[in-house]
């Protein structure tokens, strides 16, 4: 089409450097936010735009969000919901995003709404951040009395289960049930949210979108690599000196972007890498890796939704590994045989190995068992839990050693990393 | 043609490797390995039985073009 405004409303700065969702500004109100950015712009080839950019989610899966937004666009009747559940207890980028840029937020919502033909969507953020829900209903409602969206925007408070953020759990509770996975097909873009066609973004790819929508996709490319655009936010944590969620260029190095969370100078610590849902990186490839999609996966990882957490020197790898894999089975939704059965049986092989006597032989249940639940399931939850519990064999090797001799080392009982048990699954 | 679990309709009943064990076994808490090599014509009647046999309907035989979809 010819007649598609060009990205970039006349008058109005993109961002100029890293700071594009996170750019300070005084206050949170939507008035602040259109002083600095203009009212939407009216006629956006979105999916085009999405399409130059690169832009890939930022909940974990990296799926090219141009291609999310077409697949929905054909449907009729479609409706949008913005995932902040953010269920991984390591990441805080979610609410901090909603917290500080919830009208950025709103826009890419409102501008995927409107590119995809859906008059209803639904924020959903974490039941537990009741600061963070009051700052959404408020911007929702700052939006609603100016009635320039188009779109009804609904917010909902998800249960604090750690499968809640799962496209298709998600939607199931969003329909009246448990907030448990459930059989595809049919796929949310196909059949979601009452029945309806449904795209489902995390918030953070949202305010990219956003962003992408008045700036194009061009400007997106102008921070990041070829291979992973723009930036990305992570929430830095562990033994750092100053943990939180950092903004940061793609393809800027792991090693520097914990330094800038004052990870002190010298050999970094092994680092758990994407959250639970991650794993573990030795030392060396912590200093080699680089932070953006493809740089992980050459790394032989993957950042998920933005996790970095620095092993402690007080603390235990293994045993803290432990601590999750059984805090994978209390999170199992109970639905599919091998996660029921295989995870508490990981868990319990995991806590042999710190114990140390039966080492050998629970390494060895441990080693078939996190095999075999491996793509067996309804969801991913299971396939987490053995990744997470295979890179810790192999990053801690020598602490396994060390505790088949001698038995648990003083520091097990560190206990650091967060394994609450979770609520209601409705 | 392939072989593939509902996993939250699985219970465990095991009928299946009993009637497919050329391409399906048990694993520690029987629940099925599937193998997901396609099936090929001298085991598609077989593969047919055992997805009728699934008191939870459970074992999905689909076509290619249908498990691409």
């Amino acid at each position: 089409m010819t007649d598609v405004a060009v990205p970039g409303v006349a008058g109005v700065a993109p961002p100029a450097g890293v700071a594009r969702l996170l750019e300070p500004r005084a206050d949170r109100t939507l008035a602040c936010h259109l002083d600095r950015y203009g009212p939407l712009p009216l006629r956006v080839d979105l999916v085009g735009e999405l399409d130059r950019s690169g832009l890939r989610g930022r909940g974990g899966a990296a799926f090219p969000t141009a291609v999310k937004l077409a697949a929905v666009a054909r449907r009729r009747r479609p409706i949008v919901v913005a995932n902040g559940a953010e269920g991984e207890p390591l990441s805080s980028k979610d609410k901090t995003l909603l917290a500080t840029s919830p009208h950025l937020v709103l826009d890419g919502l409102v501008l995927a709404a409107r590119a995809v033909g859906a008059r209803e969507a639904v924020v959903c953020v974490a039941r537990g951040a009741g600061r963070v829900i009051a700052t959404v209903e408020g911007a929702v409602a700052e939006r609603a009395a100016l009635r320039r969206d188009g779109v009804d925007i609904q917010v909902a408070a998800t249960p604090d289960r750690y499968v809640v953020g799962e496209e298709t759990a998600l939607i199931h509770w969003l329909n009246g049930g448990d907030a448990k996975p459930t059989t595809t097909p049919p796929r949310p873009f196909e059949r979601g949210v009452g029945g309806r066609p449904t795209l489902v973004q995390n918030v953070e790819t949202l305010a990219h979108i956003a962003l992408v929508g008045r700036f194009g996709g061009d400007w997106y490319r102008v921070v990041g690599t070829a291979e992973d655009p723009g930036t990305t936010l992570i929430s830095i944590g562990g033994a750092v000196d100053r943990p939180g969620v950092y903004e940061v260029e793609q393809g800027t190095g792991l090693l520097a972007a914990l330094r800038a969370a004052g990870l002190p100078a010298g050999d970094p610590p092994p680092v758990l890498v994407g959250g639970y849902f991650g794993r573990w990186l030795d030392p060396a490839t912590v200093s080699a890796a680089a932070i953006g999609v493809d740089a992980m996966r050459r790394a032989g990882a993957s950042l998920g939704c933005g996790v970095l957490w620095a092993l402690p020197r007080d603390a235990c790898g293994l045993a803290e590994s432990a601590r999750v894999a059984r805090w994978f089975a209390d999170e199992s939704a109970g639905q599919c045989g091998p996660c029921v059965n295989g995870l508490p049986a990981i868990a319990a092989a995991m806590e042999a190995v710190v114990a140390g006597p039966r080492s050998a032989d629970a390494l060895a249940h441990l080693r078939r068992w996190a095999a075999m639940v491996v793509g067996r399931g309804a969801c991913h939850h299971p396939d987490g839990a053995s990744r997470l519990v295979a890179s810790a064999v192999e990053v801690f090797a020598d602490e396994i050693a060390r505790h088949a001799r001698r038995g648990p080392c003083p520091a097990s009982d560190a206990h650091v990393l967060p394994v609450a048990a979770g609520g209601s699954w409705r | 043609m392939r072989l593939n679990v509902d996993w939250i309709g699985c219970k465990g009943h095991g009928l299946c490797a009993e009637l497919l064990p050329e391409r399906i076994t048990l694993d520690d808490w029987g629940y099925p390995i599937i193998d997901p090599r396609p099936i090929p014509p001298e085991l598609e009647a077989h593969a047919r039985r055992a997805a009728d046999a699934c008191p939870t309907l459970a074992l999905l035989l689909r076509t290619e073009s249908a498990a691409r979809s």
